[in-house]
């Protein structure tokens, strides 16, 4: 028959021949979107100078990044998003208020973005083999070697083209200073203190302030299913129980979890930093112990350590234990043979 | 609504639209028949004729070669014309025996049995084996050695495997649709062969009319039960047909006689009520070509020996944008580099996928410890670890994380976001390291 005449040249390659359209970039430039409520209501409520803090991070993170596959002679793979979220991220964790100059921060984007990217991630070996989220050990940098400029606050404005306000101090601030009734005080009542953590309304880097904004992000990539609850709600889970056992004045069971779980940077935290696929355990039981160590680390931090936040400390933390947590996984196997006795090392 | 399945698996698009209102046909037998002496797990048939020997349809041409073989019958009748080494679907070089066909389509006497429910378990395995039945589903194990377990594991169960959950393939769910009865008769005849008194037929929920079909079929059959199964890739895997069925897990390297339990593909069942009522031997089997580079597909009933090309014309040919054909189903099949390659007991379907389709991994990123394959692994492995452990040479440490466990379904690689080549990579440790 003439039916297979026509010259086909058949491609043989190993099986399988399927494979899904999911591909890295798409996980990272969504991660992005996500953030992105939390974004605008960061350039929101502290201006323009957030706009410029979070702008440097990104094109330095993009810039480090490019300069480095060139000077080791990798690929360009910069357009895959990674160095782009890391940017992200990074900068909306710092205050906006590094925009200055005089006194001069402007610089802290840039170093903590060479931190992040190069020896964070490059040097360990590149996407996929960095122990530490890189924008954290980028911020704790920054904050370390430059303790001043890392901790101006500005008060928010509500006004996208200010480049002046009042500095203030954040609410967690407050409350390792002067404690959880003066607070309350600063902000009337309590209803309203919760109403201003919850839009975002207060003191605090770029993107954390927003409750609402960044739940609405953490949602849309549980409905993707980017990210499962398993980190989030553990971590959140014991920062809010802990919270409400011990953040009390005096007595037990009297503390406030509602404000400890919208202050600071614990939403940002539990629902975009803990969830890093690299740097938090692959097994789901084992992302479980890695929240609950996270919330457990950043009330210990917060409550009786020197800082006032401890997000960022508690999962540096645990990124230290995420291999750890995976290897104690490994021998859940279909059909596994329940060890008769104690197995030897 | 929570039908039984099984952790993990994936949920490929099922693509059986495109072949699965094809009522099966017969191919009509070719000029030449390639008929391979090894197409089976196991040790290779002997040959038992002679070049220029006359032979009739259904004659044996090879003998079992060992305990775990299955012997080879002519597909059609004609002339022996060579023996010798030919290419088989995998590429490698096969003893096989070449016929050409007279044209006259004569069977050799075959042993008719209308009352084969009164042979005794012995008797039926006698004719199973010598009928030459292997494993259909694509394994190919000699089914008279599957139906011999040892003493020390006693079988309570048989389950016949009508998940077909590989995209694309439709041979099985055919055969439900137009021989449901025999397919029924088939299991009872496993089920006396092996002493037992349970026997579930698993089918996968995309085939609503077949599971109709076949509850139906068996609703005056004792101790016979359709069960519906949830749609997931590889529910057709026979420790995942186990455990969502019964609820048992095969222990880790262990089978299913570990568990009591035989499971037999829905076409061996068929081939054993024929060989068993009618005396017939496996001399031909459903075959699925399908594809969007194929140009009609179709399920054709084809002579084990008939050349791939010539199930190609019968479809219409290759589109223009055909440019892969896989031996099997998307997920674990092979890819054909040459046409002129014989059908055997164990070619479920030839998938033509088109330029589009086909997937290239030269260029593949890190792992970013997404946790995917993880999730999709139905044995529960860590294919992630795997993929790092095998492409830095770790290949010991491969073995501690399971890797004998793996059975290559390609559910981990599916998922992958970073487009690594993990059944691949997990085939690199298993080639550099012992179990």
């Amino acid at each position: 028959m003439e039916a297979t005449k026509k010259e086909h040249k058949l491609i043989v390659s190993v099986s399988p021949h399927v494979k899904s359209d999911e591909t890295t970039s798409r996980i990272m430039w969504t991660v992005s979107l996500a953030l992105l409520p939390a974004l605008l209501s960061g350039l929101y409520f502290f201006g323009l100078k957030a706009l410029f803090v979070t702008a440097t991070c990104i094109i330095s993170c993009i810039i480090f990044e490019q300069l480095y596959m060139n000077v080791v002679g990798k690929k360009n793979v910069t357009s895959d998003g990674s160095a782009f979220l890391t940017g992200l991220l990074l900068g909306m964790n710092m205050p906006a208020s590094l925009w200055s100059f005089s006194p001069f921060t402007a610089h802290v984007p840039v170093i903590a973005s060479l931190v992040a990217i190069v020896i964070t991630k490059q040097l360990f070996g590149g996407l996929g083999f960095n122990v530490f989220n890189p924008a954290l050990i980028g911020r704790a940098f920054a904050l370390i070697s430059f303790p001043k400029a890392m901790t101006i606050w500005m008060e928010p404005t509500a006004s996208i083209l200010s480049l002046d306000a009042k500095t203030t101090a954040t609410p967690l601030g407050v409350l390792k200073e002067a404690g959880m009734t003066e607070l309350v005080r600063v902000f009337g009542d309590t209803g309203s203190l919760y109403m201003h953590l919850l839009t975002g309304n207060r003191a605090g880097s770029i993107g954390e302030t927003s409750a609402i904004a960044l739940i609405i992000g953490g949602l849309f990539l549980l409905f993707k299913k980017y990210i499962t609850w398993h980190i989030p709600v553990s971590f959140l889970a014991t920062a809010g129980a802990l919270a409400w056992i011990f953040g009390g004045k005096g007595a037990l069971f009297t503390g406030d979890p509602i404000i400890h779980l919208m202050s600071g940077g614990m939403l940002l935290g539990a629902l975009f930093m803990a969830t890093d696929y690299v740097t938090s355990p692959s097994v789901k039981k084992g992302q479980l112990i890695f929240g609950v160590g996270c919330g457990a680390l950043t009330m210990l931090i917060r409550l009786k350590g020197g800082f006032p936040e401890g997000v960022m400390f508690a999962i540096l933390i645990m990124n230290c234990f995420a291999p750890l947590i995976d290897r104690g996984f490994k021998s859940s196997v279909f059909g596994a043979i329940k060890p008769k006795a104690k197995e030897a090392k | 609504m929570g039908l039984a399945t099984f952790k993990g698996g994936i949920h490929p698009p099922d693509k059986k639209t495109l072949a699965a209102n094809s009522a099966i046909v017969e191919l009509k037998p070719p000029k030449i028949v390639v008929i391979p002496l090894s197409q089976h797990a196991g040790a290779p048939c002997k040959p038992v004729v002679a070049i220029g020997q006359e032979v009739k349809k259904g004659e044996m041409i090879g003998e079992p070669g060992g305990f775990v073989s299955a012997p080879v019958h002519s597909s059609v009748s004609g002339k022996v014309i060579a023996i010798a080494e030919f290419q088989n679907a995998m590429g490698r070089m096969v003893n096989s025996v070449v016929i050409e066909n007279d044209m006259k389509d004569e069977w050799t006497p075959l042993k008719d049995n209308p009352d084969y429910m009164s042979l005794g378990a012995d008797i039926l395995k006698e004719k199973i084996k010598a009928a030459g039945i292997v494993g259909m589903g694509g394994a190919a194990f000699p089914t008279s050695v599957k139906l011999s377990p040892p003493k020390e594991k006693p079988i309570d169960a048989v389950l016949i495997n009508g998940a077909e959950c590989e995209p694309y393939l439709t041979a099985d769910y055919r055969m439900m649709l137009e021989k449901p009865a025999e397919i029924v008769e088939g299991l009872q005849i496993l089920m006396k062969a092996l002493g037992v008194s349970k026997g579930v037929i698993g089918i996968e929920n995309n085939k609503p009319d077949a599971v109709a079909k076949m509850k139906d079929a068996a609703k005056n059959a004792a101790g016979v039960e359709v069960l519906a199964l949830e749609v997931k890739y590889p529910q057709g895997a026979e420790k995942m047909l186990i455990k969502a069925i019964l609820g048992r897990e095969v222990p880790a390297r262990g089978l299913p006689m570990d568990v009591g339990v035989v499971v037999q593909n829905v076409g061996t069942a068929l081939a054993v009520y024929e060989a068993v009522r009618f005396g017939k031997p496996l001399i031909e089997r459903v075959v699925t070509v399908t594809g969007e580079g194929i140009k009609e597909p179709k399920n054709l009933l084809a002579r084990v020996g008939t050349k791939i090309s010539e199930l190609i014309d019968e479809c219409g040919g290759f589109r223009d944008e055909a440019a892969k054909v896989i031996a099997g189903g998307p997920m674990m099949g092979f890819a054909l580099s040459s046409l002129d390659v014989p059908v055997t007991k164990g070619t479920s379907g030839i998938l033509v996928l088109p330029e589009k389709d086909v997937t290239h991994s030269e260029e593949f990123g890190p792992c970013i410890r997404c946790g995917r394959c993880i999730d999709a692994c139905p044995m529960g492995l860590m294919p992630s670890m795997l993929s790092v452990l095998a492409e830095t040479g770790h290949y010991e440490d491969a073995r501690d994380y399971n890797l004998y466990d793996c059975f290559e379904c390609g559910s981990c690689t599916y998922v992958c976001p970073s487009k690594r080549p993990i059944v691949q990579l997990v085939r690199l440790a298993k080639s550099m390291v012992k179990p």
